[in-house]
């Protein structure tokens, strides 16, 4: 089997775009702009699922993300005004603070990874070739059929907690 | 050179720890919940990307260490990560348009009935 052509590039690429995406959520004023390059991040993520042979993952997180939960997000950002919010002060008083714990974190993270890099082989993911759908399919209703339908249950209140929520008078 | 080229899983795993160093940065650091609730999302992606990366490290493993082609149980695990943001996002946007309705302001500051 020919090895895949240009991985490297496509892994950085996409790479680049998750991390820019990603920097542009936290950083933009306006919150459309944000939920605008969350879904740019998104969907170069399913992009990574796709390098990762994970087709399902890739579509479900094309559909589901970027299709449903970033619409709800758009939806209720139209609903609420957001113009007395973009004059206000963006970040809050803590904020070197947050930075600084998230630099531990990192820092943290760094360690972990150069420690137990060993643990990973080195070099080319091999690619295999499977029925991927299908074997998700008969994992999600063989093997995991409980917790499947414990997420079904869990779907069911979260719909009503939403509907209790948003609802004028209860 | 070669092991930049050479894409692995720990490429995949320092990228999902940056994604979830961003979305740490968003929740600690933003006033604006809509961002907030964003930031999670960034969060829980990183996560689901270190399940898919880690499943197809699995599935280069040998059989009689549980590997093999049909170890996808970090992609399934993934699709009920992605249930549970899509839950997560019905209810917090609820809260927030009764918090909105409320305060009329979207800052977490202004959310202070339960502090001391």
């Amino acid at each position: 089997m020919n090895p895949p052509v240009a991985t490297a590039f496509f892994f950085y690429f996409l790479s680049a775009t998750v991390i820019i995406g990603g920097v542009l959520v936290i950083t933009r004023k306006n919150t459309v702009h944000s939920a605008m390059a969350l879904i740019t991040a998104l969907l170069a993520q399913s992009g990574l699922y796709l390098m990762l042979y994970a087709p399902f993952v890739a579509g479900v997180q094309i559909i589901l993300y970027a299709g449903g939960i970033m619409v709800l997000f758009l939806f209720v950002i139209m609903l609420i005004s957001i113009e007395r919010t973009m004059k206000e002060r963006q970040f809050n008083k803590q904020w070197l603070v947050g930075i600084a714990a998230a630099a531990a974190l990192g820092a943290l993270f760094i360690a972990v990874y150069t420690k137990g890099r060993n643990l990973f082989p080195n070099g080319r993911l091999q690619p295999t070739e499977t029925q991927n759908t299908q074997a998700i399919g008969s994992l999600l209703y063989g093997q995991y059929m409980f917790a499947f339908e414990i997420a079904s249950l869990l779907l069911l209140v979260a719909i009503i907690g939403a509907v209790v929520m948003a609802k004028k008078r209860i | 050179m070669d092991s930049m080229l050479q894409i692995s899983t720990l490429h995949y795993l320092v990228l999902a720890a940056a994604l979830f160093i961003l979305g740490v940065i968003g929740v600690l650091t933003r006033r604006n919940v809509i961002i907030v609730l964003m930031s999670i999302e960034l969060i829980l992606n990183a996560v689901n990307l270190n399940l898919v990366a880690l499943s197809r490290y699995w599935q280069g493993r040998p059989l009689q260490l549980g590997g093999g082609p049909m170890a996808l149980h970090g992609q399934v695990f993934a699709i009920f990560v992605i249930t549970d943001a899509a839950a997560e996002a019905a209810i917090g946007l609820g809260i927030l348009i009764a918090f909105f309705r409320n305060k009329e302001t979207v800052n977490v500051d202004e959310v202070n009935l339960l502090k001391w």
